[in-house]
């Protein structure tokens, strides 16, 4: 008989501020040695029942509680927060709090510290679980010197000293490229397996995370949970369209061509699934659907010609990259953490100024013009939410851009509100912001600037910590944006969003340039993938298993197929 | 916008080999000296002996540049003050007068004494610069509040202060971030703007400043707490280093050097030596 | 269960502020126009520090942050003014008690409690501290130190009494009371 290590029976929170609870009578068992995947939309509460189990609820975050929650068979009740960080460590989800310590050993001894623990133990234990992770060589490293991927490193192998009991992962994957969202999650399986640990994560990329084996999903929608089951079960049942979560995409391309999936044909890998039962429905369908029509060229608008960019002399962090982009255009920029992405589009807003090269807009030289008059025509949203965000209510935040520019009251008032219609944030309108997850504080960044409809919009990680739905709501109106002549410039490390919305992608590697093609070209070249840290889509396999031809086709079907399909939920 | 600032540099020297605590104290000591007495023969020994630390310490004079011009140029303004406002302070301090320009015989006439006093005042500058950047560029800032917390302040404090100089640089870069993605709001930060605009222009890069700061305060003290911050009455440092030989022998040497400055300087019951009388 | 010791919070404060009020009054002190003489906006935050999280906190939070401020961007602490912003953090963190913005308003009297008292502080800090310990540790002429007290404590006292009153009336409607917030579709 398994040991249940957490346990909540009818378990409700409501925080202060609020008028209605966050969690709905929450019941629901995790036992020792298990791997948990906990999904669901953005706000619907997850990092609220991460912080429960924690301590942070309530000992940080004060609120209302109703019901119980055990750990280890102890009542949290009776616990204090120094006893739960003994038995449960977390990743947070936010990136800015994760580091506490100057260096990577300072930060992974850092609990060692506390626990008053002698120098020598430290240094052992320190050197240990850096070789687990394979950061042992980055000891003396200061924290903000280290790429995306390494910092995750960092902050796992910082819980794992301390021998708890139960690890929790708030989106984990977040901000990490493909690649190294790979790593992480064979990373996280492999210290389970060597450990024996249970697992608790949090995370919107359900096909990145089903990469290794999970024993359980659980869906949350609106603060309760609306299923419990394994991969295999879910992936079969119409749940998570029902609460609009992104299905697997070879699991969406065999619900599209008509399969019946049942748990026995194991959906939950791409490797497992047995597609053979369905092989004659998915030719069947490709055949069937039309692919997408390619679209004509027109004017190029914004020009970049052998840009050349470094932070500091000696050290050039962007090195003659040029491309041009058309009217109307969605572009994706792709690559590696650390290739230089977000600073490419600093250097196209005008925050940071190239030490060669021009940037042309309408043939015009604009490489002189300030932040403030590049600004009139680029919007761009940052990767970092917390760093635009200036004001404290929503509604004043997105409409900012708006009263500087002396825009008239009422017509604020309109396209403020429109602006949040899309964005999915109508409801919070008169919230103050500190009351939003994390992926609704994004979306008001996202507000933000498409309220001043910019000529050219470039957004950094747009999608990161959002759900399905939202997803799809703010993409399409870009789509629509799109039509009208705006170019979107997408920085991303999804592959799928990448696919789906912008045809065209520009690879950037080590601050270059490396590939500028379609989307599905681009992960149809494996060495393109190897070198930027990307990752193929599962619809090749599928295509592949399911014996078609021309995966490439088959890809392109799909994706104007499902974006008709998404297309009816407006 | 890319200022620089002093930090800790690596290098292999015997200074930077002494502990935290070490330099710790001796740089107490050197700016206790360097603030009480105003005796130049003590002052001119204290310069030769921080140059020489200097050099032994194999830090560049190319590296800390940017500052010491910085302070070069604070001094000769403070000079200019000092002498707009108080011309005759060296007449004053040391009782007799030889004046060297005499400038209609009035208050602005320029003096020996009035030379020879802000001299001084410049040489007490330069005795304690050489110490207090070598103290910061030769200690690493961890292992620095480890030694404090060594000296006796608590350790949630000295962790404090590790925290305060972890933050400084990434503060500074939200700080350029979010000036930027205001300006991309359309607000001007071109200094021409009048003095009433550009408050409120700044106010808009401080008010986010701060609040975002607020904010990292709950996210940080959340992220410390769930690690066990707090929990004893004591914590071990990481980066603390023991004792050594030469730590002791230095802790000596200065606290003989502050007893004789002392002596040298408070002997003939004043803090000021006076060539001229 | 109330600590005796200082909490987490209160640390992480110290820490973070300092850092703060170093990079404030490094890049965002505003000149007049006058030579040497700015809006050093820092005050405005060290007041705000010193009324969320109290005395001990806005205390350290100026000292710390102005010695390190003096430290690394200028190569040296100059000690009898970072002394000053010690005290006056402390000071101002005294009235914390009486304001309590914690329970989310920053009414007219509060306000007027907070101008009177950071007045006062900064005028005992900068007008009679300060220069003092100029004199009595730099042996600077008396006229000038008192004259650079004066003009650094009255723009100050503007500073305050303007950014720092702004930010505490944003803090306090930041604290959104409880059971306020409903999703209204
Ligand atoms: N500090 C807070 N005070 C008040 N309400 C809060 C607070 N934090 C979160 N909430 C509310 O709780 C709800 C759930 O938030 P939570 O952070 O748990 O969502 P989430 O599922 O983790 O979302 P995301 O995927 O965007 O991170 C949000 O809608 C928000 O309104
Ligand atoms: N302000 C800065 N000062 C100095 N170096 C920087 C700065 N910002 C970024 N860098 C460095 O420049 C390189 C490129 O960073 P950039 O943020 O553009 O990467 P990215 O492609 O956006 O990565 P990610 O996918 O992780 O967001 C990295 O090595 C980073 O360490
Ligand atoms: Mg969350
Ligand atoms: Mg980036």
């Amino acid at each position: 008989m398994k040991k249940p290590v957490i346990q909540f029976e009818n378990f409700s929170f409501q925080y202060r501020s609020q008028t209605a609870p966050t969690l709905h009578e929450i019941n629901l068992t995790i036992y020792e040695g298990e791997k948990v995947l906990i999904v669901g939309p953005s706000g619907s509460g997850k990092s609220t029942l991460g912080h429960c189990l924690n301590g942070l609820v309530p000992f940080s975050y004060k609120g209302e509680v109703s019901g119980s929650l055990k750990i280890s068979g102890e009542d949290v009740k009776d616990l204090d927060i120094f006893s739960l960080s003994k038995k449960v460590g977390t990743v947070l989800q936010d990136p800015d709090g994760q580091f506490i310590g100057l260096t990577v050993a300072e930060d992974i001894a850092f609990a060692l510290e506390n626990d008053g623990a002698p120098q020598t133990h430290m240094f052992d234990k320190v050197a240990e679980v850096s070789k687990m992770v394979e950061m042992n060589e980055y000891l003396d490293s200061s924290l903000h010197q280290l790429s995306g991927g390494q910092k995750q490193r960092v902050s796992l192998a910082g819980v794992m000293v301390d021998d708890v009991e139960i690890l929790l992962f708030d989106e984990p994957l977040a901000n990490l490229d493909p690649a190294t969202g790979k790593y992480a999650i064979e990373l996280i399986d492999r210290i389970q397996n060597e450990t024996n640990k249970t697992v608790v994560i949090i995370e919107h990329r359900l096909e990145d995370v089903l990469h290794c084996h999970v024993d359980r999903i659980i869906v949350v929608d609106d603060g309760r949970i609306i299923a419990d089951m394994t991969p295999d079960e879910l992936l079969a049942s119409p749940v998570l369209e029902q609460c609009s979560i992104r299905e697997p995409l070879y699991v969406k391309a065999a619900k599209y061509a008509g399969c019946e999936l049942t748990p026995e044909m194991q959906p939950a890998h791409i490797e497992s699934f047995q597609v053979d039962r369905c092989k004659a429905q998915l030719v069947d369908w490709f055949r069937k659907v039309d692919s997408p029509q390619p679209k004509a060229k027109t004017e190029a608008i914004l020009e970049l010609k052998d840009i050349t960019f470094g932070y500091k002399p000696g050290r050039t962090t962007i090195q003659g990259v040029s491309f041009s982009i058309e009217k109307g255009e969605m572009v994706s920029i792709v690559g590696k953490n650390g290739a230089g992405k977000s600073t490419l589009s600093k250097l196209i807003c005008g925050f940071e100024k190239p030490n060669a090269g021009q940037i042309y807009y309408r043939g015009q030289d604009i490489s002189g013009d300030t932040i403030k008059e590049r600004a009139a025509r680029i919007g761009m949203v940052m990767q970092n939410p917390n760093q635009m965000i200036s004001k404290q209510m929503i509604y004043d935040e997105v409409a900012l851009g708006l009263v500087i520019r002396g825009v008239p009251d009422a017509e604020i008032k309109e396209r403020v509100l429109k602006t949040l219609k899309i964005c999915g944030l109508y409801p919070f309108r008169n919230w103050p912001i500190s009351a939003l997850s994390f992926g609704q504080k994004k979306r008001v960044t996202i507000a933000s600037i498409l309220v001043l409809e910019p000529e050219v919009l470039i957004l950094d990680e747009p999608t990161a910590g959002q759900d399905f739905r939202h997803y799809t709501e703010i993409m399409e109106f870009l789509v629509e944006l799109g039509r009208q002549g705006v170019i979107i410039i997408m920085i991303t490390h999804d592959m799928h969003l990448m696919l789906e919305y912008t045809p065209r992608a520009i690879v950037i590697a080590g601050g270059e340039k490396i590939a500028d093609d379609t989307a599905v070209n681009v992960l149809a070249d494996s060495t393109i993938i190897e070198a930027a840290n990307l990752k193929e889509t599962s619809l090749f396999d599928l295509a592949q298993r399911a014996g078609i031809g021309e995966p490439k086709q088959f890809v392109d079907r799909f994706i104007a197929y499902d974006r008709e399909v998404r297309q009816k939920w407006q | 916008m890319a200022v620089e600032m002093l930090s800790y540099i690596e290098r292999h020297s015997p200074v930077h080999r002494l502990t935290g605590v070490t330099k710790l104290i001796c740089f107490m000591i050197w700016s206790s000296i360097a603030m009480l007495t105003y005796d130049t023969r003590v002052l001119t020994f204290l310069f030769l002996v921080s140059i020489g630390v200097f050099i032994i310490s194999k830090v560049k004079l190319r590296e800390v540049a940017f500052v010491l011009l910085f302070i070069l140029f604070f001094l000769m303004i403070n000079n200019l003050a000092i002498y707009v406002f108080s011309p005759q302070e060296g007449v004053r301090i040391y009782g007799t007068s030889h004046v060297l320009v005499d400038i209609g015989g009035g208050r602005y006439s320029l003096t020996l004494e009035q030379l020879f006093y802000q001299f001084n005042v410049t040489l007490k500058y330069f005795t304690v610069i050489p110490a207090a950047i070598l103290f910061i560029v030769t200690t690493n800032p961890s292992e620095f509040a480890a030694s404090l917390n060594r000296i006796g302040v608590s350790y949630r404090i000295s962790y404090a202060v590790a925290l305060a100089l972890r933050y400084i640089p990434d503060i500074q870069r939200d700080f350029r971030n979010i000036s930027m993605s205001q300006q991309a709001r359309g607000i001007d930060m071109s200094r021409k703007e009048k003095l009433p605009k550009r408050i409120k222009n700044a106010a808009s890069i401080i008010i986010p400043l701060i609040l975002s700061s607020l904010d990292k305060i709950e996210i940080i003290s959340n992220a410390m707490e769930l690690r066990g911050f707090g929990k004893n009455k004591k914590r071990t440092w990481y980066r603390a280093r023991p004792f050594q030989k030469i730590d002791i022998i230095t802790i000596i040497l200065f606290v003989l050097i502050l007893i004789v400055s002392l002596y040298v300087t408070f002997h003939d019951g004043n803090r000021f030596y006076n060539p001229f009388s | 269960m109330k600590r005796k010791n200082l909490s987490i919070k209160t640390i992480v404060a110290i820490g973070i502020g300092s850092a703060v009020f170093a990079i404030l009054g490094r890049f965002a002190a505003i000149p007049t126009g006058v030579p040497n003489t700015n809006f050093d906006t820092s005050y405005g935050f060290l007041a705000l520090m010193a009324v969320v999280f109290g005395p001990i906190a806005g205390g350290l939070i100026g000292l710390i942050g102005h010695a390190l401020k003096d430290a690394i961007f200028y190569g040296t602490p100059w000690w009898s003014w970072v002394i000053v912003s010690g005290i006056v953090g402390f000071l101002i963190g005294l009235v914390s008690k009486k304001i309590n913005i914690e329970a989310g308003s920053f009414t007219v009297k509060q306000i007027i409690l907070f101008n009177v008292v950071q007045i006062i502080v900064q005028a005992i800090g900068w007008f009679g501290i300060a220069p003092t310990l100029d004199v009595l540790i730099y042996a600077e002429p008396v006229n000038k130190v008192y004259i650079q007290g004066l003009v650094a404590g009255g723009l100050n006292m503007v500073t305050v009494a303007v950014l720092g009153t702004l930010l505490l009336s944003i803090y306090a409607k930041s604290r959104s009371q409880s059971g306020s917030l409903t999703k209204d579709v």
